[in-house]
Order: structure tokens, then C-alpha cells, then sequence
């Protein structure tokens, strides 16, 4: 019977009101009194050296406060990175200056060279137009494999190359892989490229900054998945200001997918101008500017090479991989290509000598950094295509051949650095069989063909590290900040609860399914818990919301901060029901003496907290306790999914026709949350399988600059999604049992759109072994017709 | 956006009159225009609004037989009002942008934009309609002279357009997926004297008609008179979204897709 | 300047605008009705869409001044009188067809409008009228199951209940 309320209920999103009429605060929504606005004059080149920049002009046009350039932040920090990667010889990255404004050079296209603060933003746009650039145009660094060459054209002069790092990780012997392959029985190659994307929220970037003269403080309202990140990376490292004088909202966010985690020029801009201007000041991005300077995901060139032995057994996997890092260090983007990826590289299988090697190489593009799923979905596409790939050469059924090299036994140590604590491969692997109908597919298949089309099956399996992560193993590997996060669970006299949590909301309900789990461990209506994010100044600390992290590490300080409020009230109860405090029960909202039919109500409890007359004497007043939780290893969810595609052999057309995810995610708090963050990932996976395509051209201008050339999925290109949470296996090491679900689907479909691609056209007597995403019907046809 | 006077006449001859001050604009639907204008690409004077003009708007049948839409006419109206007396021109209305789009953007419009993947281009010069204009009327083989441009004259308006019905027509059109504007899309129209067959969304040179097919069609009207005759992709467009060759095959599948839904 | 004058949600309402003043601005700027977003500027998003004269527009797609004497209606004024759910509104809740919230305006909008045409909308023709609205949260499937839903349809056999 599926529940209707706590853990395990699919309860209905309390959110959902305000933003089903109108009543959402999304940043843009916020309007400071006396507000300027700020429009950012962007380089329209790749790459470019700065002669001048006269902003005379510009200066003296209606309504103009200020002009901004380059040189009014040359006392100021660069936008930092937040994970030092070290090389395969021990050497740190190459980590260049990200200055707020262009300092010297332009580096992509979107570069902000000025900005001009006015009275509106059609003024501040009139003024930018005055201003006069004299920027000499230099050869575009497009292409990655040339750009690594020496004597490359360097994107940053400063630098040795265009190398940000050489890394490895795995066995480090060449010999000993070169071994294993020239051993080997059977070894498939795959050359695939990762396609570059851009993550697209549907609310662009936003940021309104005031400044409080009398108090010296800030406030920035911003767009962020994680507002003290900001507020730390700004004040430490970007502007040098005080954290305590600083106030960072993260109001309704209009999805992040990643692409707003990071910290952007905007933000410090306009917490700088606000100051310098003595007004607010507000930047609302068009989508258009998003395009150009909202960091883009994955753009990854790769090799892989999978050896098998003369019984179809996995024994040695090797990759090489460029990955487009763009013009700048994005936040968090030297740990995508490397901690976040090559991590990932065993997959579910127990293959036992696994080379990852990956060149991270400055381009003339817009930075790069974590996109759903982030480093994940590009491990998972290389491994599960190559597996489907030799599935075929060897004609070995797909799924044999990967539950035959399944990890079975756990905790299983990969060959690159991680313990999966638990998971049953084959389970969710039966789960999908019969959720998908896989028996069916041979009457499917025979119906289209009967219409003239293709159908294809393709079968994916995925693995990813989530709740990120123990702060001491990120700490080695070279992160700058710790992982953990923070909740305050605020009891307050009238038993009701406020949580100030560290993670942000922005699509995934937190304010719906934080209170399920809260409400449950005492026993109390839903309704009498309320989730408090997104400001730092009501919040203790707070790492936010990425990498599917929320319900693992920030849910598992609540349920920390709420044992330790339910600690300190059975104490309180024990004085009330003059019992022995072990002898205290919690149940149902009432603690009762075990064995005796005393009681005494939560609200009463509460209340005699703060109504302290009939009290413990040891014991302080007040209900409210804090908890930071690090979490002792990573989640792995899993899962298995199946797409059948239908091709239309005339024109290349794949239409999805049905698509089904198993996943194993552990306990599950909203099984309706669930699904939807599936669904979610899903679209997107499809997207990035089917139709998105962030393209350059050789000069370094992008050609898909906006959703007139960017392929956003639609509703009609998509199909309802079966989606089977099942199979669980509890996580062993956070208190909930839970592993985070929302960048599974984003993982778990591109490879299997494509392998059903494949599969189709196979079918159909033509030998393609591979398409780069997306699949799109041009590709599919001259794949089909070469 | 630059700023601009906004003006709204009732009467076509006050629209000419506003159009006749310095780099004032005609305004349809705006919906391609607006984008435009939100990137600062045009800078206007004045936007001259045909959407209050009452006489510029609505479907009629003509005592010959013809459909006569006027120029201020949305797709919406067009979808549900030529749906009987033009089936075939109602279906390519439906399939221009989505549904809110429909509801703004104007026959007219999009016909003197002339943008080189717009549907309606080839519905009208697949049909041989007439462009009628304040002053004059054009051939629709004489009116589309290449992207986004036409026989218009400055300040010139359409304000309807005449449709001969042929016996049998079809618009096949394959999806840009980004802007689902046409990668490729054959308007083919079957009169008692002969076969039309426009293309748009497949050349540099913006809508053109495939006389090849129209000849063979003539001959033969089936679709595999089709199979033999290849486009030339030189002068295809080639973009991220389809090669020049992708494109010189669509043209002939949706062809091929045109003739047998008329059949 | 221009005055413009309109009914938005049952009210009249004026203002002066520029001729360049969209009706998204007009609304979001001039009357603080910030339920309805603007998510690009192509108008292919559809997270502006608003009702002129009980047509779905996109308001980021059109000059205030156009909208001159219309009767303009915005996601504000969906709810029921006493202010719960109006039927799409509670169906997009109960088969949790939003997350973000950002598109929503727009998908309800565009929702009444086709079934004020279309009431029994089928799968196909709910995902072909949703062609202007983008949602990036949910994979449009419960966003399909909320308009069945809310056309009255039984929406229990549709996968992932």
C-alpha cells in the first residue's frame, strides 16, 4: 500500500501553489528601489588582443552612471576555480587569470569587455554601442587535438600551452595495459565525440545587487543552485569583502541543471557596481546572452578501447579523452573531465585494468563545466558504447554480455578509486526486462517494419557517484571546499518546525519532501514542517543542490539535527512524565513511557521548551539544534534502461517510440518526486542523444546562439517514459538509505537512444557502428547511405 | 530594441500614408519581426500596425473559385477558416510555429518576408497565387526574388492574396528541430493544366519551383515518375541542421510524400 | 509616450508606454505581474504566453500598444473566486506537472487555450499543441498527464503513475 504522508508517500508539492498562480519570486521578479541597469558589451570575436577601449563616449550618453572595463578590476581577484586538478607527473594545473571584465585579450565569443551601468537597460545598450573597440583579431584555438600541438596559437600567453592538465588515473604501467590488450581475444575500438551542450534553464541568469552605505552591507539576489558558495567564492576570492557584510539570496531559481552553480562575472560585477555606482543594480540576462556566456556541458573528444577474453570477460578498458574546458576555469570544471569521470570508468562491470587518460585543453569557447550528470554521462556513453559495440561484433546478446562482467559482490574496490557500497545489477537488470516488455520487442519490430520503418532496441546500464562527497577524499583529490552541508531543525513553541537547510530548490521539491522525512521521524502532520533555503542569512551553511546531493548529505544533517532535537525532547518529556529519559518512546507525535500508558504531546513538549517552568534544570531552554553532515563515501545509484526507436529509412527521422528506466536509488522519500526527476533526466538525455547540438564554427563563432538553432526538446519528440524504482538497495552509510536520482535519467539515455539507433539500422541490413549525437536525421542518413 | 513610433491605421490608405514617412515599417504579426528588432538589427521610425485594418483580414471565396486571404490574416484564421474552401493552404497554416504564433503572425507577413525556410512562400508560389498589393498585382512567379526579398516596392502592402484551388494539393514539410521553421518543404498543387511543385527551406536562393518534378509529374502523375530525378545539392543549403546532399534527398522524398497524399 | 489602455484579468488598467514597451513588460514592469516570465527572445519558449482577447499569445512577441482596448488575461487571474486551483492549475499539482515553476505560467495558459478548443485533447494532440511552450524539468510527461487529466480523461493507465 503506498502511503499517504512521511517517508514513502508520494505527497503532492506544497510549492506547486505559488507557481501555478503567479506568485513565484524568481529573481527577475525582484526590483530594487532606485535600481540601475547593467548591459555587458561582449566580444563578437573568438579571440582578440585589446588595443583600447574608449568608453569617452559612451560616458556622456542619457541616463549613463558608470562605464565599466577591464581596467576597473585590475586590483581586484578572477573569477577562481574550485578544484585544483594535479597531473599524471605531479605537477598542478595550468590555472590562468578569469578576470571579471577582459583584461588584455577577448577569449570567446561573449567575453565581456565593458559594461555600462544606466538609468535603463535600453540606455545602457545605446551607450555600449558608443563605446570604441580596437581589438586586433587572432587565429581561433577551435580544435582540440590541433590546439594541444606545440606551437599552437596559446589561448592564454601566459601559459606553457593549451593544456590545462595531462591526467590519469588506473593502472599507470603502459606495459601492463598495452599487455592486457595485445593478449586480449577480442578488443573493440570506438571513437565517439560527447556533444557539447548548453544546459538551458528555462530562467536565465539574473542578478540584483544593493548596497547599504550606512550598514556597509551587500545584498545579491542571483540565480544560484547554492548561494554561500557564491557568497564565499565571491568575498574570498573575487572582491575581497567581509563574509558577514554579505547577504546572498538565491531566491524561486528557475532550474540549474548545474550551469548555475558556478560563480559568474555578472554576480561580482553588480555586488561590485552597486558600491561603486551608490545604486542597485540589476542584470537580467536574454537568452541570447545566455547562450554565450552561461558555462556549456560535456565536449568531450574520446578513444576507448575495451579487451575481452576468449570467454567474453571484460579484462582490460582504456580511454583517451580531450576535453574542451572553453576559454577560462569554470568553478568546478577542472573536476568534471577527471574526479567526476574518469571515476566512472568500471561502470557496473568488474573489469580489472582500467587507463584513463584525459587532456583538458583551453579553447576559444565559452567555459565548460558540470552539466547533469557532470563527467558521468560522458564515462557511461563511452563505456556502455563500446560495450553494445563489441556485443555486436562478437553477435553476443547485449544484456548477456553485460550481466555476464556485472559487479555481483559488494563492497566492490574499482581500479579507479571508488567503493560501491552496495547494489544488485541483475535485479534492476530483471526489473527492466519485465518493465520494458523486452519479450514483446520481436512483435514490435515486426509491426513497424510492417509500416517500411526500422525499429531498434538499445540497452544501456549506468553507474554514477553521487552525494558528493567526503571532504576528506575531495580534499586530496584537490578540491578547494569541503562537501558536507548544514541543517537547523527550529522547533518552535507551538511545535511547529522551521529547517534552514544548506541545499537550494530549484524544481526538485525539496520544500515538499524535506518536511515528509522530518514529519515522520516524530510523527507530526507534514504540514507542521517548513523548509527555509536560499538565504545566507537565514541558513547556516550550505554547500547547495548538484550532483544529486540534497536528500544525501543535506537530508542527512536534517535527520542529524532532528535526532538531536528529538534527543533533547525525550529529556524534557522524561522530566514532564517524571520517567527515565531511556525509558521515553517518540511515536505518532506523543512520547510515552515504555510499558505504562503516560504520555505527553509533542506541542506540549515544545512548548514547556520555551515555557520553561516545569524544567529540567540541566537541560538548556529552547528547541533548535544544528548539524553538519560529511558523508563517509559516495552513493552509487544504478540502473538499467531500454529504448526502442523506430527510423524512417527515407529520411533518417528516429522517433522514440518507447523508453523505459530501471533504477535503483535506494530508499525513496517522494516516489512522485521520484519519476519526475527521472522523467526530467530523461528529456534531457534525449536531447542530447536526438536533437541538442552547441556548435562553433572554425572562426569560433556559434552557430547554435539561440533556440532557433538549438534543439530544445519538445513534447512531441518525446514519448511517456516507464519508469520502475524497485529494485533498492539502501545506501549502507547515510542515515536515510537514500543515493540522490536526479541526474540518472540525464546519464542513462543518451547511449541507450543511440544503441537503439544502431540496433534499427542493423536491423535494416546496413553496417553502421557508430553516430555521433545527436542522431539527427541528417547524420542518420548519410551514416545509412555512406 | 530600438525605440520607435507605434502607429495603427484602420484603412489601408492611412497604412500607405504612415508608410510613406522615412524608414517607417509595416507590422503583421511581428513575430519575426520583434526578434529582429529585440537584436537591434532594424531600426524603424515608425512601426506602421496592419492589424487594425478590418478590410485586410479574413478568407473568402471569389465567384471564379479562388480563395482570396487578406494580408492581415493570422495562420489561426487561415487554419480554420480556408479548411473547407482550401484544405491543403489550412493544413500548411497549421504547421507554421505553434499554436500562439498562429495566433499573431499574418499571411502577409511572413509572404513579404519571404524568409527562404517560411512556409507559406511555397504555398503561394506552389499554388500560382496572386499577391495583391495597395497598388498592384504580382505573379507569385514574379514576386519571390531570393532571400527575404521580393517585388515589393517600398511601402508597398499586401493585402491579400488570391489562390487559384487546384484539384489536389499537399505541403510536406520536414522540421528544422530547433526553430521548426522547414528544413525542407514541397508545396505541390495539381490543376486541370498542370502540376506545380514548390520548395522552400533547401536553397540559398530562398522558395523556388522544381520544374524537373513538374514535368515528369505532368507526364506521369505518380509518385515513382520522381525516382530518377535528383536535385543538384550545389545549391542546397548546408548547415548544422542538414547537408546540401541531405537536403537535395528530402526535397525528393517530401515530393514524393506530396504526390501520394494526392493521390 | 502613449497611453495604453486594456482589461487584464477583469481590471482596466492604463499606463504610458514606448512604442517599443512589450506587453510582457507592460505587465511584468508597469503592473507587477510578474507570473508571466520571459525565458528567451525568439519567442519559441512560450514561458510569456498570455491570453489577448482568449487567444494564447506570446506577450514577449508583442507590443503593449497593440494589445491596446484587448482583454488581457494572465496566469494571476486563472484561480477559482475563492482562489483554490482552477482545473488545470489543480491537475498540473496532482500529477506534478511542474518543478521549476518558470514555464509553468506559460504551459497553463497554453493549456486553457487548447482546451478551450479541443476539450478531449488526445496524447498526440496535447504534444503537438505544446510545440511553443519548452519545459526543461520534466520531460513533458506529466505535463501531457496533467492536460489529459484536466480534460477530464482518465489519466490512471499512463506509465509511471
Amino acid at each position: 500500500m503506498p502511503k499517504d504522508s512521511g517517508i514513502g508517500a508520494s505527497s503532492k508539492r506544497r510549492e506547486d501553489v505559488r507557481f501555478l498562480t503567479g506568485a513565484g519570486n524568481y529573481t527577475d521578479d525582484i526590483n530594487a528601489a532606485g535600481q540601475a541597469y547593467v548591459y555587458f558589451l561582449r566580444s563578437d570575436i573568438a579571440h582578440g588582443r585589446i588595443n583600447s577601449v574608449d568608453t569617452s563616449a559612451a560616458e556622456g550618453m542619457p541616463g549613463v552612471v558608470k562605464v565599466f572595463t577591464g581596467k576597473d578590476f585590475e586590483g581586484v581577484g578572477g573569477m577562481p576555480c574550485g578544484w585544483e586538478v594535479t597531473d599524471k607527473h605531479g605537477a598542478p594545473m595550468q590555472e590562468p587569470p578569469h578576470p571579471i571584465l577582459a583584461q588584455g585579450k577577448v577569449r570567446h565569443v561573449g567575453d565581456p569587455i565593458a559594461a555600462v551601468v544606466a538609468d535603463s537597460l535600453e540606455q545602457a545598450r545605446d551607450a555600449a554601442e558608443a563605446i570604441d573597440l580596437d581589438i586586433e583579431e587572432l587565429p581561433a584555438v577551435m580544435d582540440m587535438k590541433a590546439a594541444a600541438q606545440d606551437g599552437a596559437t596559446l589561448v592564454h600567453d601566459d601559459l606553457k600551452n593549451n593544456i590545462c592538465y595531462d591526467w590519469q588515473l588506473g593502472e599507470a604501467d603502459d606495459a601492463k595495459v598495452n599487455e592486457v590488450f595485445a593478449n586480449a581475444a577480442h578488443v573493440t575500438t570506438l571513437d565517439l565525440v560527447n556533444n557539447r551542450l548548453v544546459a538551458n534553464p528555462m530562467e536565465p541568469r539574473v542578478a540584483v545587487a544593493e548596497y547599504n552605505r550606512g550598514t556597509e552591507e551587500y545584498t545579491l539576489y542571483t540565480t544560484s543552485q547554492n548561494p554561500h558558495v557564491i557568497r564565499l567564492l565571491m568575498c574570498a576570492f573575487v572582491l575581497g569583502l567581509p563574509e558577514h557584510k554579505v547577504r546572498v539570496v538565491a531566491p524561486d531559481v528557475g532550474g540549474g541543471f548545474g550551469t548555475k552553480i558556478f560563480h559568474y562575472a555578472e554576480e561580482a560585477f553588480c555586488t561590485f557596481a552597486a558600491k561603486a555606482c551608490n545604486r542597485p543594480v540589476k542584470w537580467s540576462a536574454s537568452r541570447s546572452e545566455a547562450f554565450m556566456s552561461d558555462a556549456h556541458g560535456r565536449d568531450h573528444v574520446s578513444k576507448i578501447e575495451l579487451a575481452l577474453d576468449a570467454d567474453n570477460n571484460f579484462v582490460g578498458l582504456r580511454t583517451n579523452t580531450y576535453a574542451n574546458l572553453g576559454a577560462y576555469l569554470s568553478t568546478f570544471s577542472s573536476s568534471v573531465p577527471t574526479w567526476l569521470h574518469g571515476t566512472l570508468m568500471a561502470g557496473n562491470y568488474t573489469t580489472p585494468v582500467i587507463q584513463v587518460n584525459v587532456k583538458a585543453m583551453f579553447t576559444n569557447t565559452v567555459p565548460v563545466d558540470a552539466y547533469r550528470g557532470a563527467g558521468r554521462p560522458e564515462a557511461t556513453y563511452q563505456i556502455e558504447r563500446v560495450v553494445d559495440k563489441a556485443a555486436r561484433e562478437l553477435g553476443v546478446d547485449p544484456i548477456a554480455l553485460r550481466r555476464q562482467n556485472f559487479v555481483t559482490q559488494f563492497p566492490y574496490d574499482t581500479p579507479v578509486a571508488l567503493t560501491y557500497d552496495t547494489g544488485d545489477y541483475n535485479g534492476t537488470m530483471d526489473k527492466l526486462e519485465t518493465a520494458a516488455d523486452l519479450a514483446g520487442f520481436a512483435a514490435r519490430r515486426a509491426e513497424s517494419e510492417a509500416s517500411g520503418k526500422l525499429r531498434g532496441l538499445g540497452i544501456n546500464c549506468y553507474i554514477e557517484a553521487c552525494g558528493i562527497a567526503p571532504s576528506n577524499i575531495v580534499g586530496m583529490l584537490g578540491a578547494r571546499a569541503g562537501l558536507y552541508d548544514a541543517a537547523t531543525v527550529r522547533v518552535n513553541a507551538t511545535g511547529s518546525i522551521s529547517v534552514m537547510v544548506g541545499a537550494h530548490s530549484h524544481g526538485q521539491g525539496h520544500e515538499t519532501a524535506f518536511p515528509q522525512v522530518v514529519a515522520d521521524m516524530i510523527g507530526i502532520d507534514e504540514s507542521m514542517v517548513e523548509i527555509v533555503h536560499g538565504d545566507t542569512s537565514k541558513i547556516p551553511f550550505g554547500m547547495g543542490t548538484y550532483g544529486s546531493r540534497s536528500l544525501a548529505v543535506c537530508g542527512s544533517a536534517m535527520v542529524k539535527a532532528t535526532e538531536k532535537v528529538i534527543e533533547k525532547a525525550k529529556k524534557i518529556a522524561a522530566h514532564l512524565l517524571e520517567a527515565s529519559e531511556a525509558d521515553i518512546e517518540l511515536k505518532d507525535g506523543q512520547f510515552s513511557v515504555a510499558g505504562t500508558d503516560k504520555s505527553v504531546a509533542w506541542g506540549d513538549v515544545t512548548l514547556t521548551a520555551y515555557v520553561p517552568h516545569n524544567y529540567p534544570l540541566e537541560v538548556e531552554p529552547g528547541l533548535e539544534e544544528t548539524a553538519f553532515y560529511d558523508p563517509a563515501n559516495f552513493t552509487f545509484p544504478a540502473g538499467a534502461y531500454a529504448c526502442e526507436v523506430e527510423v524512417d529509412p527515407e529520411t533518417g527521422q528516429v522517433s522514440i517510440e518507447k523508453f523505459t528506466a530501471a533504477d535503483d536509488f535506494g530508499n525513496i522519500v517522494n516516489p512522485m518526486i521520484v519519476d519526475g526527476q527521472v522523467h526530467g533526466g530523461i528529456g534531457q538525455g534525449i536531447g542530447q542523444a536526438l536533437l541538442e547540438n552547441c556548435a562553433y564554427d572554425e572562426n569560433g563563432q556559434l552557430l547554435s546562439a539561440s533556440f532557433m538553432d538549438y534543439a530544445m526538446p519538445r513534447a512531441d519528440d518525446v514519448p511517456f517514459y516507464g519508469v520502475d524504482h524497485s529494485s533498492q538497495t539502501p545506501c549502507t552509510h547515510n542515515p536515510l538509505g537514500v543515493k540522490g536520482c536526479g541526474e540518472a535519467g540525464a546519464i542513462g539515455s543518451p547511449p541507450a537512444v543511440v544503441n537503439a539507433v544502431l540496433d534499427a539500422l542493423n536491423s535494416g541490413g546496413k553496417a553502421v557502428d557508430h553516430i555521433d549525437m545527436p542522431v539527427s536525421p541528417s547524420r542518420v542518413w548519410a551514416a545509412m547511405n555512406s | 530594441m530600438y525605440n520607435f513610433e507605434f502607429e495603427k491605421p484602420s484603412t489601408i490608405a492611412d497604412a500607405v500614408a504612415a508608410l510613406g514617412a522615412e524608414d517607417a515599417q509595416a507590422l503583421g504579426g511581428g513575430q519575426t519581426l520583434i526578434p529582429t528588432l529585440k537584436q537591434r538589427l532594424a531600426a524603424p521610425s515608425a512601426l506602421v500596425s496592419l492589424s487594425g485594418i478590418a478590410e485586410m483580414k479574413g478568407v473568402c471565396v471569389d465567384d471564379d473559385g479562388s480563395v482570396s486571404i487578406g494580408g492581415a490574416t493570422t495562420h489561426a484564421t487561415v487554419e480554420a477558416e480556408a479548411a473547407d474552401s482550401y484544405p491543403a493552404m489550412a493544413a500548411l497554416a497549421g504547421q507554421i510555429g505553434d499554436p500562439a504564433v498562429r495566433n499573431r503572425g499574418t499571411i502577409g507577413g511572413s509572404v513579404a518576408n519571404n524568409d527562404p525556410a517560411a512556409c507559406y512562400p511555397a504555398g503561394v508560389l506552389g499554388s500560382g497565387a496572386t499577391i495583391i498589393t495597395n497598388s498592384r498585382q504580382i505573379g507569385a512567379d514574379d514576386f519571390f526574388e531570393g532571400l527575404f526579398t521580393t517585388a515589393l516596392e517600398e511601402g508597398e502592402i499586401i493585402t491579400s492574396i488570391r489562390f487559384p484551388v487546384p484539384q489536389a494539393a499537399s505541403y510536406q514539410k520536414f522540421l528544422q528541430p530547433a526553430s521548426r521553421f522547414a528544413l525542407v518543404g514541397v508545396y505541390l498543387a495539381r490543376f486541370a493544366d498542370g502540376v506545380r511543385v514548390a520548395v522552400t527551406g533547401a536553397s540559398e536562393d530562398g522558395v523556388f519551383r522544381w520544374s524537373e518534378a513538374e514535368e515528369a509529374l505532368n507526364k506521369e502523375f505518380r509518385p515513382d515518375a520522381l525516382m530518377d530525378l535528383r536535385i543538384n545539392p550545389a545549391n542546397m543549403i548546408g548547415d548544422l541542421h542538414g547537408s546540401k546532399d541531405y537536403r537535395a534527398h528530402l526535397v525528393g522524398v517530401m515530393t514524393k510524400r506530396a504526390v501520394e497524399a494526392c493521390m | 509616450m502613449t497611453q495604453v489602455s486594456m482589461t487584464v484579468n477583469g481590471k482596466s488598467v492604463s499606463g504610458d508606454v514606448e512604442g517599443r514597451t512589450l506587453l510582457s513588460s507592460f505587465l511584468r514592469d508597469h503592473l507587477s505581474l510578474t507570473g508571466t516570465h520571459v525565458g528567451c527572445d525568439t519567442a519559441q519558449c512560450g514561458a510569456c504566453v498570455v491570453h489577448v482577447n482568449g487567444e494564447a499569445v506570446k506577450s514577449c512577441n508583442m507590443l503593449a500598444l497593440e494589445a491596446d482596448g484587448a482583454d488581457v488575461g494572465t496566469i494571476e487571474g486563472q484561480a477559482n473566486d475563492d482562489g483554490s486551483l482552477n482545473v488545470i492549475q489543480q491537475a498540473f499539482q496532482d500529477h506534478h506537472g511542474l518543478q521549476c515553476g518558470f514555464c509553468t505560467p506559460g504551459m497553463v495558459m497554453s493549456t486553457a487555450a487548447l482546451l478551450k478548443d479541443n476539450p478531449r485533447p488526445t496524447e498526440a494532440e496535447v504534444r503537438k499543441y505544446l510545440e511553443g511552450n519548452l519545459c526543461r524539468c520534466t520531460g513533458y510527461h506529466n505535463i501531457v498527464k496533467a492536460i489529459m487529466a484536466a480534460s477530464g480523461q482518465d489519466v490512471s493507465s499512463i506509465a509511471a503513475e
